[in-house]
């Protein structure tokens, strides 16, 4: 018992740990802009007060960390006179390529200075933010970007439910037929439709979709989400790659579990075949593709950016190509990714707790 | 080897030679946008592929792209699977608390992410670029390597031979390096073929968003979003081929890597084979 509850504190510590890294990480992300985010917002032409009201009211003007190491400025003022000048002539003279690397390296660490900036920086304030459930304000919108993502965020789950559910539909059946037949030619056939499926992107099957149900038969529109069919053909594009790696893995445990001792006892009891394969063989055999299924929710759901690029399907994915990196709105991407990457987080450690109160044999090791 | 293996080889080698002779096997220059435009023209004996919103031909431009699918490819598993290998071997070799931070916190960090968004979030502050794209999915490829090296080190170290060699006195390094890891690599080849497959793809997922290779280069992805910006019902009804193509290419060429990967696979794990 005392191991048990020892096990789990481990987990749980280990998922925060990873969770406080993605959320730093994400919060850091606004450091690599090359150049200052304000002017990549507003564009060039925006004058200095524009700029620094844009500054003060989305937090950019604090530091960015509790500490910075970057190059003072009056130093490298000085700096770019001399190698304007004397520098240059002296930099031609030496042309030894490892000398001239480590003069650049010695010159960076005089240049640069360490300065610490105390609490109130940007990487503390965001967190205070998220803890807070606030996601900052949009830098093109000014509407909060939580209440952007939450707008969206139903789209893409019931985009990602739907293809979980078209691809169980495909596989569970699919899977049974070839591992119990396994050599016939049903076998090979899933065996290559699971090939494809895997090597197939959405960008492709989608299309393909569009121009057989939407121009040749117009049974479904082709792109947008205004009528209750329309999630259709995004569901089988998100959905086939996992048809198809389900399929392989329902598959290959029937084939395991029909050489297990109790399938035999099943038989010799008189059971027929179907209720062998049904009753018994499945409910084993379904454990670890349970458990694929929920890591792969969280595939589903980054995997559904193209998807909804493709079908103009107003979820997460486009929220953040669309609005967030194509309008350069930082704090909207930031947002995004952390809301994306977190229900992926969350998704994986339900699943593998879900997994081990499955199956006894895994859940102390 | 399969049937399915050798159809992977082919393909491979004909992405190969159009990849190193796109010069002399393309009809047309991938970038040159003609006086007398015609869009969107149906393929015919002077465009074998037809031509695409600008009136580029696309034959050439498929011919152009598996250059950069090949270079994408190559460079992403060539730098990830040698970074993965090493932070691998270094996990697996030492165990203990060097273990516990890379396999057991680091390992777990990036898998944490879902790749894709992860070279997207990157791409997205970074800008866009060959150097960068090459750079976001290294660092989403690299802990598959690194997964496998370690499982691998783990095997090996145990082994007689290691015991042999360090009971001669052989310093840690020369055992990682001349020992364990030349018994270690052969999952790694196989990974390093599915990885190759799963790079192509990601550059096409990331170039079809429009966050790899921008325009007009002619990538394969950056094809598929180009003739989307034009209107995705648009191109579907007067000409599909614009999207197909390169659909097509990009599939083939996944499909080939993963055929040679799961052949490979099999060759190498005995226990595989006859299935």
């Amino acid at each position: 018992m005392k191991y048990k509850i020892l096990n789990f504190l481990r987990q749980v510590g280990l998922l925060l740990l990873v969770v406080w890294t993605v959320v730093s990480l994400v919060t850091l992300l606004i450091e690599l802009v090359p150049g200052d985010p304000a002017i990549a917002v507003l564009g060039d032409n925006a004058t200095p007060e524009q700029i620094n009201n844009f500054r003060a009211r989305h937090g950019l003007d604090k530091p960015g960390f509790f500490f910075s190491y970057s190059r003072n400025e009056e130093l490298n003022q000085g700096f770019e006179e001399f190698s304007r000048t004397d520098g240059e002539k002296m930099r031609r003279q030496q042309q030894n390529f490892l000398a001239n690397f480590f003069e650049n390296i010695a010159i960076e660490i005089k240049l640069r200075e360490f300065k610490w900036h105390g609490a109130d920086n940007r990487y503390l304030n965001y967190w205070k933010g998220v803890l807070t459930g606030d996601l900052g304000r949009s830098f093109k919108t000014d509407r909060p970007v939580l209440e952007m993502i939450l707008e969206r965020y139903s789209n893409t789950i019931e985009v990602a439910v739907a293809a979980m559910f078209i691809a169980i539909l495909i596989a569970i059946p699919l899977g049974v037929l070839a591992g119990t037949n396994k050599g016939s030619l049903i076998d090979n056939f899933s065996s290559f439709f699971a090939l494809l499926g895997i090597s197939l992107p959405g960008f492709v099957i989608g299309p393909v979709l569009v121009y057989i149900f939407a121009v040749k038969f117009e049974v479904f529109s082709a792109t947008g989400n205004q009528y209750p069919e329309d999630i259709v053909l995004p569901a089988i594009t998100l959905g086939a790659a996992l048809s198809a790696i389900l399929t392989r893995m329902v598959r290959s445990s029937v084939i395991e579990e029909l050489g297990e001792d109790y399938v035999r006892t099943a038989r010799a009891k008189g059971l027929s075949e179907r209720k062998v394969v049904y009753k018994h063989v499945l409910k084993n055999g379904l454990i670890p593709v349970v458990t694929v299924l929920g890591l792969q929710l969280g595939v589903l759901l980054a995997g559904a950016i193209i998807t909804e690029t493709i079908f103009s399907w107003q979820g997460l994915g486009l929220l953040l190509l669309k609005d967030g990196i194509g309008t350069r709105d930082y704090r909207l991407v930031q947002g995004c990714v952390l809301v994306i990457s977190v229900t992926y987080i969350l998704a994986n450690s339900l699943t593998d707790l879900v997994y081990r109160r499955l199956d006894p044999r895994i859940r102390i090791s | 080897m399969n049937r399915l293996t050798y159809i992977g080889l082919a393909i491979a080698l004909v992405l190969i030679v159009a990849a190193v002779f796109a010069p002399f096997i393309a009809t047309h220059d991938p970038l040159e946008i003609p006086q007398t435009m015609v869009r969107f023209a149906a393929p015919s004996a002077q465009h074998w592929l037809g031509t695409d919103s600008l009136g580029r031909d696309v034959f050439s431009r498929i011919i152009y792209g598996a250059r950069i699918s090949l270079q994408v490819g190559i460079s992403v598993t060539l730098v990830s699977a040698l970074i993965g290998m090493f932070i691998g071997a270094i996990a697996g070799f030492y165990g203990g608390w060097v273990d516990k931070i890379l396999s057991g916190y680091l390992f777990n960090v990036f898998l944490a992410f879902p790749g894709l968004l992860l070279a997207i979030a990157m791409v997205a502050f970074l800008g866009v670029g060959l150097g960068k794209l090459i750079l976001a999915l290294c660092i989403i490829g690299w802990v598959g390597y690194a997964r496998v090296m370690r499982g691998q080190v783990l095997k090996v170290r145990e082994y007689d031979f290691v015991q042999a060699a360090r009971a001669l006195g052989a310093s840690n390094m020369r055992i990682l390096f001349t020992h364990i890891l030349p018994n270690a690599v052969q999952p790694l080849i196989v990974q390093a073929s599915l990885g190759m497959a799963g790079a192509v793809l990601s550059e096409a997922s990331l170039s079809f968003l429009g966050l790899g290779i921008p325009p007009p280069e002619p990538s394969w992805g950056t094809m598929i979003f180009e003739a989307q910006q034009t209107g995705f019902d648009t191109v579907m009804r007067i000409a599909p081929h614009v999207l197909f193509v390169p659909g097509v290419a990009i599939a083939l060429t996944v499909l080939a890597f993963n055929f040679i990967g799961d052949g490979l696979r099999e060759y190498l794990d005995p226990k595989q084979r006859k299935r």
